[in-house]
């Protein structure tokens, strides 16, 4: 998720298409990518997904951070299921048995993790947050939600700059962390002066929201324009991806 | 002399326990009057304000606002409709992704529709000299530029009365000038708050003080 992208100008292909029909597409894909067994759907799946993530224009940089970190985490799956699984043993390691149906359990859920990764920073990984928040609305998630992503994103920043702020005021004044009790006192203060002003400033932005005719309902400007000459082609794509994907599955 | 929008009639306030940061205190906005606010840290300036508008209520004393005596929550949706508010800290008061969306917030609170509330935001922006200004991200403006923002979002809900809190705080003297343009352009009654002498005789026309907790008549 992008917490701006609306000075850009939308000149992919993918920020031009309704972002309803984006967001459509990612639920789709994973949902069937969970449920998956088969190894050609989760192959088929993870080449859209690859392709997906290359067209998005999400710097290669922030995916191979992104892909390491999950790997690192499926790696110690792939390492310990294995040994779990009952089944045919196909070799040992030590005392233990690595069995094929641990292997190709292991193999499925390195393949699913990665396919649900890439298709998701690919469709949504260049979706502005307030966007996203917008959809999350059209499709009647509860407005409380909504208002939860789009405000998290509006204050994460301010939060940000709080704490640097804070930190720099430390880090002026001499203080080195290191592992003694004055460190944790520090950022104990640190931690609860943050909160502190976390909440007063909520209690600012309720009041400034109050005085400006806020009862409570939170009305959107942005409405989405469904281009039929722009997105019917899309949405007949991502819905035939998405049967092809379920029919690799089931048929 | 004309029917005053606002008045504090013998107003007294405290936070918790603590000693009074209002006493008595007197004050009274009329339509057309540009009045500034002045005083020491921490004498209640801010205070006043969110008083004004019913974010605070008094321990003593009445708000009169457009010609009603207020006290209720429900009183006071009216009155902080038509007089704006302008916040200390602008990053409490933008609080939407987009400066479009911001604006437009107090206009779709109040009713309108989509259509009417992107014409008074594209007219509102251009007002304060940001014309364009719509798909912007809030949080990557510049301070002065975010102070213009707050002030359309505000100046959107078409008020009576302005009410500002210091403006001008960490304005270079070109914003300054800038705000100073729009402000002195503005036909609405304003109480402003600031430390700015020059600030204060370039948009107002008389001071008041604001000293012990009451309200003299300083000086201009
Ligand atoms: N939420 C609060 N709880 C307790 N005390 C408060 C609170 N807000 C303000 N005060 C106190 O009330 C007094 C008046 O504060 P206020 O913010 O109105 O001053 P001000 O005139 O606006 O000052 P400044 O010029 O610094 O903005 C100060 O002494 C302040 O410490
Ligand atoms: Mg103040």
């Amino acid at each position: 998720m992008e917490t701006d992208g609306c000075n850009a100008l939308p000149a992919r292909y993918l920020d031009r298409v309704d972002p309803r029909a984006r967001v459509l597409l990612a639920i789709g894909v994973v949902g069937v990518v969970a449920v998956a067994g088969r190894f050609l759907t989760l192959g088929a799946a993870l080449a859209g997904a690859l392709v997906c993530a290359a067209v998005s224009g999400n710097p290669w940089r922030l995916l191979r951070r992104r892909l390491a970190a999950l790997n690192a985490v499926l790696l110690l799956v792939a390492v310990v299921l294995p040994l779990t699984t009952e089944g045919t043993p196909v070799f040992h390691a030590g005392a233990r048995p690595y069995t094929r149906e641990g292997l190709l359990t292991a193999a499925a859920v390195v393949l699913k993790g990665n396919a649900i990764v890439l298709a998701s920073i690919g469709l949504l990984g260049t979706l502005p947050a307030a966007t996203l928040g917008h959809v999350l609305s059209h499709f009647y998630v509860p407005d409380k939600l909504v208002q939860l992503t789009v405000f998290t994103v509006r204050y994460l920043d301010v939060f940000r700059r709080e704490y640097t702020r804070l930190r720099a005021a430390m880090r002026v004044r001499g203080f080195r962390p290191g592992v003694n009790r004055h460190t944790y006192r520090s950022f104990g203060y640190l931690a609860g002066m943050l909160l502190v002003r976390s909440l007063d400033r909520s209690e600012r932005i309720a009041a400034a929201m109050k005085c400006r005719g806020f009862r409570g309902r939170y009305y959107l400007l942005d409405h989405f324009a469904f281009s039929p000459a722009r997105d019917v082609p899309f949405a007949v794509a991502a819905a035939l991806a998405v049967l092809a994907l379920a029919w690799l599955e089931w048929a | 002399m004309s029917e005053p929008l606002l008045e504090l009639r013998n107003v007294t306030f405290c936070y918790g326990l603590d000693r009074p940061v209002l006493r008595g205190c007197n004050l009274r906005i009329a339509g057309g009057d540009r009045l500034a606010l002045a005083g020491a840290n921490g004498s209640g300036k801010t205070t006043l304000l969110h008083l004004t508008v019913g974010l605070l209520r008094p321990a003593s004393g009445e708000i009169v606002a457009f010609g009603r005596p207020r006290r209720r929550e429900a009183d006071f949706h009216e009155v902080r409709r038509r007089a704006g508010l302008l916040f200390q800290d602008t990053d409490d008061q933008l609080f939407c992704a987009t400066v479009a969306e911001d604006v437009a917030f107090g206009p779709l609170n109040l009713g309108k529709p989509r259509a009417e509330a992107r014409r008074i935001v594209a007219e509102t922006l251009g007002c304060v000299g940001l014309p364009g200004f719509e798909r912007r991200i809030t949080y990557h403006l510049s301070g002065g530029e975010r102070r213009l923002v707050a002030l359309a979002s505000v100046l959107a809900m078409q008020p009576d009365a302005l009410l500002l809190d210091e403006p001008t705080a960490g304005l270079d003297e070109a914003s300054t000038a800038r705000l100073t343009e729009v402000l002195r352009g503005l036909p609405q009654a304003m109480l402003v708050v600031s430390h700015d002498r020059k600030f204060r005789e370039a948009v107002t026309v008389q001071t008041l003080l604001l000293c012990e907790g009451r309200i003299d008549a300083g000086p201009s």
